[in-house]
């Protein structure tokens, strides 16, 4: 179970500030500054200019945010757990690791971590999935790769199918590796308040999906919120 | 941890071979293989690789998914008892045999640009004829373009005979000699399975030069899994994926 309960002074859910939505139908109509709390079960999509910076933050603790990046030019580029985990020679993300592409080029790059450790091996969960994991009785429970599909067929103009769904970043998830070849779901290392920061190399959508998992026991079994903050400015 | 196997009532499957052939280093193909057929690859040299990926004939969006196998089998190397999960909750292919003990599951493809930080000299088909060498992305790109698939549907890739281990903190590191020639790897078919592997090396190879190092194909029948099955008994989520497979099979 995950125990970490620390309150951490800057934890509070940013106001949106206006009406504005959570995403925009249109990638080129998203304004530069933007700052949004994302509900568990939830996705957000939106677009990273290049040299913005993207701040992700688990406003409660031991959430997973199951997160896509493509490149905004084309995106059939798109983030790949391979080609970043084999280039910096480590499974693990934090502050200095470069997101690489498909293409083997730099998406984005982690500026700041105050978590200091992100799963880039054990994907999303998925209804399909989730009859493996649990039970064959789940199916009909809420999944990651559901938000995915709804954000793909809300907003036609990022141009993503499920084609395009690839293998993704858990921020905030810890997944340890062994030396022997194991692989074990850990206690979050995560606390209210922690945060990944990172720099676009180059314009990319985001697709995130707040996990609504509750059959894990990473978060309790209790999803909450994350907040998301793109800016032109460095956050940390 | 996988549950401990009970040798007096699990059973290791056994295959019938049907057809041999040979895919030399360097070189890319695929083969539709039946629900019940099985694949046995024979590394000819050491340390051979072969990276392979796996689609649904019938809805070729449903394509191997790593991390659900993976996760679903708590595992970062893959070996025999262990099932390859499509991203449908269903078992493309069980690996029934296994003499390497380890197949890596994280490090993806060799690409263009390895070849001149490695110091290794590309030969191109004007140059070498059929010893040229190719990198295993865009091998896979061209076995995908034969049944309309693209970039956008790459999955991640299996790197079958090679072996990347990670230290306690994470670190990766390529073993190096994993592989000696003969070492073999079979897989059985749970379901239709389009199959497209490439024999280009590791993108991690050490060695000095782009290395040819091919393996040889056993294509045959498969005693298919049941509740003896040493891959069905392994885990319990490889039960409740077969039995996604016996819904999807329902209407025939």
């Amino acid at each position: 179970m995950c125990t970490s309960t620390l309150e951490h002074p800057h934890a509070h859910t940013p106001a949106t500030t206006d009406d504005a939505p959570l995403s925009y139908a249109d990638p080129a109509q998203q304004p530069r500054e933007l700052e949004r709390t994302v509900e568990a079960g939830d996705h957000f999509i939106g677009l990273v200019r290049a040299g913005q910076h993207l701040r992700i933050t688990d406003l409660h603790g031991n959430q997973a945010a199951d997160t896509l990046f493509f490149s905004a030019d084309d995106t059939a580029e798109r983030y790949s757990a391979m080609d970043t985990v084999r280039e910096q020679g480590k499974v693990y993300l934090t502050t200095g690791t470069v997101l690489y592409s498909t293409r083997g080029r730099a998406l984005l790059t982690i500026t700041g971590d105050t978590c200091g450790r992100h799963d880039t091996l054990g994907g999303a969960c998925s209804s399909e999935s989730n009859t493996v994991r649990y039970d064959l009785e789940k199916r009909h429970m809420h999944s990651c790769r559901d938000n995915w599909m709804l954000a793909i067929a809300r907003y036609p103009k990022y141009d993503l199918t499920k084609r395009d769904i690839g293998h993704n970043i858990n921020f905030f998830m810890n997944v340890p590796v062994t030396a022997d070849g194991g692989l074990s779901f850990e206690d979050g290392l995560s606390a209210p308040g922690k945060y990944v920061e990172m720099v676009a190399e180059r314009d990319v959508y985001v697709l995130l999906s707040n996990c609504p998992q509750l059959n894990n026991p990473c978060n309790g079994y209790d999803p909450t919120p994350v907040a998301i903050r793109i800016s032109d400015s460095p956050l940390s | 941890m996988n549950i401990p196997l009970d040798a007096a009532t699990t059973a290791r499957a056994s295959f019938t071979a049907k057809y041999q052939t040979h895919l030399p280093g360097g070189h890319h193909w695929s083969m539709r293989m039946p629900r019940g057929s099985a694949l046995k690859l024979t590394a000819r040299e050491a340390n051979a690789n072969v990276g392979l990926v796996m689609y649904n004939p019938l809805d070729l969006l449903e394509r191997l998914n790593l991390p659900d196998t993976l996760k679903g089998q708590h595992t970062f190397r893959l070996t025999e008892g262990h099932c390859l999960y499509s991203d449908m909750g269903r078992i493309f292919a069980s690996i029934i045999q296994d003499d390497l003990g380890w197949h890596d599951s994280a490090s993806g493809n060799l690409m263009e640009q390895h070849f001149a930080a490695k110091g290794w000299h590309k030969k191109a088909y004007q140059q070498a004829f059929n010893d040229f060498t190719p990198s295993g992305h865009d091998s896979l790109l061209i076995e995908m373009a034969k049944y309309g698939l693209s970039e956008r549907d790459l999955c991640a890739n299996l790197n079958l005979f090679s072996r990347v281990r990670a230290d306690e903190d994470a670190n990766l590191h390529y073993v190096a000699d994993h592989c000696a020639a003969g070492d073999s790897v079979t897989l059985r078919f749970e379901m239709d399975t389009l199959v497209m592997l490439h024999t280009c090396p590791h993108p991690l190879d050490p060695a000095e030069e782009y290395p040819l190092r091919g393996v040889d194909m056993t294509f045959g029948t498969a005693t298919p899994m049941d509740e003896h099955d040493a891959c069905y008994l392994s885990r319990p989520e490889n039960a409740r994926a077969y039995a996604n497979n016996q819904l999807y099979h329902l209407a025939g």
